[in-house]
């Protein structure tokens, strides 16, 4: 049985069909790209994984389990921007991890020495050891982003959400992101779900890359149908070399 | 250049921002020594050296009758009155706004019954509030409350769902409850806010105490302020309104450093 299963998910807001007939199987430690137009769904297909919202229909399980209702601590996620709290500081930030789940979302004594303890290792991983005392707000956009992963590491979810987490970097930052963000993952074998406009990001990172897309168009309503998987790149296995994507999907070129 | 652009340098500043000030002072002496010339027992612009007289003499010298400086124990019951007040409003106003800005269901329940509320003029309440809390202390408590309570809830609430979502859905992933999100996320962020409300808001509470006081009290500045209006007594009425926007200016500068050292995070990015 697959790690993450995901069968015939629909999702619908008022009349407005978003996504229809998705389903796909995922391996523990693969790392999936998601790819697509602007507004077809990608951000709604995340929140359905991260259980912020339900599907309209079908179910959504990891190992088996239940459909969730709300988000978890089996569920990491790094959104574009805001997923930091800012005001802690950014070692407080990373203690957090650890701390929320408890009953007053603190750690005393022994336990939070602990916890500050991993969270200097982890600083140190994320390269941010030298502003563990700084407020976010005073942080580079990379730094930042950094931070938001680490922390969603420090939790250890069983899956880690990403929605275009390098979307505001300059492109500099972003490659650096990405030797970070592979290393990061060499080293915890996390099963990942990253969203991007990008597609080569999308190749470079991923093991497989999705593609959301309206199967077909009906002319009258063009909301009547909602997308859906088109296309599930194994691109560890030579799969199509993004170059030739755009011919097939030219709506990918307007994202 | 356009004028937008010019900027007064450093002494220039302090200077242009005593100009106001100095204006007038020497316009008030200036009327108040062409009505004292005219007539001398002219009650309504004392002189200068009068008001500072009668200043030195209401901070110093006991009643009297009481063997008390009235003045301080003016003081002493309006600050208490409007510290109880203000403080209230600040509790209600948090508790109340974070409710409406997290749950959805005490947000269906209160948001519209707390806009509708801040509409009412809570002065035109004061007639009902003397006959349910009496004249005591109480009444000028619960006015002050009334009159400021939803509007600062109103605006807590709005700020607490202004809290980007990714903030409050981050939360729940590293495993965070309604209430730890409550006390680690939201309150921490809506405190600085907070104290920005009680500031704007004091100039109300002034407003209703002095009210309250006037109509009926026996102590405080707004009641003595009334009781000597009977006697023309400009000079004390002047020194005590001069005395409570003294005293309004420290209380607002004070919140201001309090937030300013309490909340360093809200500077990081400046
Ligand atoms: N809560 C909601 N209520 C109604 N419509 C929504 C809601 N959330 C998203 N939508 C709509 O659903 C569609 C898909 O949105 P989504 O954010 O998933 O797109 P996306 O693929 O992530 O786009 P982008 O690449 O621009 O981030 C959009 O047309 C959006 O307007
Ligand atoms: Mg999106």
């Amino acid at each position: 049985m697959s790690f993450v299963s995901v069968r015939n998910v629909w999702q619908r807001y008022g009349d407005r069909s978003i996504l229809e007939r998705v389903s796909v199987s995922v391996e523990k430690g693969e790392f999936i790209s998601i790819v697509g137009a602007s507004g077809c769904g990608k951000s709604t297909f995340l929140r359905m994984l991260l259980a912020e919202e339900r599907p309209y229909k079908g179910e959504i399980r990891i190992e088996g389990g239940e459909t969730a209702v709300e988000p978890n601590r089996e569920r990491g996620v790094v959104f574009q921007k805001y997923s930091v709290f800012p005001h802690m500081t950014v070692q407080e930030n990373l203690i957090a991890a650890e701390g929320f789940r408890t009953t007053f979302g603190r750690l005393h004594g022994a336990a939070r020495k602990e916890a500050a303890q991993r969270a200097d290792q982890m600083l140190e991983r994320i390269g941010l050891s030298h502003v563990a005392q700084h407020y976010p707000a005073s942080l580079s956009g990379g730094m930042q982003q950094r931070l938001a992963i680490g922390q969603a590491m420090a939790a250890k979810p069983r899956i880690l959400l990403l929605d275009e987490p390098f979307g505001a970097l300059d492109p500099g930052t972003r490659l650096q992101m990405h030797d970070f963000l592979m290393e990061l993952r060499d080293e915890t074998q996390m099963t990942v779900f990253m969203v991007t406009h990008d597609l080569e990001e999308a190749f470079k990172l991923g093991d497989r890359v999705l593609v959301f897309d309206k199967p077909r168009w009906d002319p009258q309503d063009p909301n009547l149908i909602g997308a859906t998987i088109t296309y599930d790149f194994d691109v560890r296995h030579g799969g199509i070399p993004h170059q030739d994507i755009l011919d097939q999907f030219p709506s990918l070129a307007m994202g | 250049m356009r004028l937008i652009n010019h900027r007064p340098a450093r002494p220039g500043a302090v200077l242009l921002a005593a100009v106001p000030f100095v204006v007038l002072i020497v316009a008030y002496s200036i009327a108040s020594d062409m009505r004292l010339a005219a007539n001398p027992q002219d009650k309504l612009l004392p002189a200068l050296s009068t008001i500072s007289d009668t200043a030195q003499r209401l901070f110093t010298v006991p009643d009297k009758r009481s063997k008390e400086i009235l003045l301080w124990k003016d003081t002493v019951a309006s600050l208490a009155r409007l510290m109880g007040g203000v403080g209230i409003s600040a509790a209600l106003s948090l508790t109340f706004g974070l409710a409406i800005g997290l749950l959805p269901y005490a947000r269906s329940a209160l948001s519209s019954f707390v806009a509708v509320v801040s509409m009412v003029p809570a002065l035109a309440l004061l007639p009902i509030l003397f006959i349910v809390f009496g004249l005591g202390e109480l009444s000028k408590v619960v006015l002050i409350v009334v009159g400021i309570t939803p509007f600062m809830t109103r605006d807590l609430a709005q700020k607490v769902m202004d809290i980007p979502k990714e903030q409050i859905v981050k939360a729940q992933t590293l495993g965070a409850s309604s209430w730890v999100i409550t006390a680690r996320v939201a309150l921490p962020q809506i405190l600085p806010r907070l104290i920005a409300n009680m500031r704007l808001s004091l100039g109300s509470a002034w407003l209703f105490l002095i009210a309250a006081e006037a109509v009926a009290s026996n102590v405080g500045l707004g009641y003595r302020i009334f009781l000597v209006r009977r006697y023309l007594a400009m000079d004390v009425i002047l020194t005590y309104v001069i005395w409570i926007t003294l005293l309004a200016y420290v209380i607002d500068w004070l919140l201001k450093t309090v937030s300013r050292r309490a909340f360093p995070w809200m500077e990081a990015g400046l």
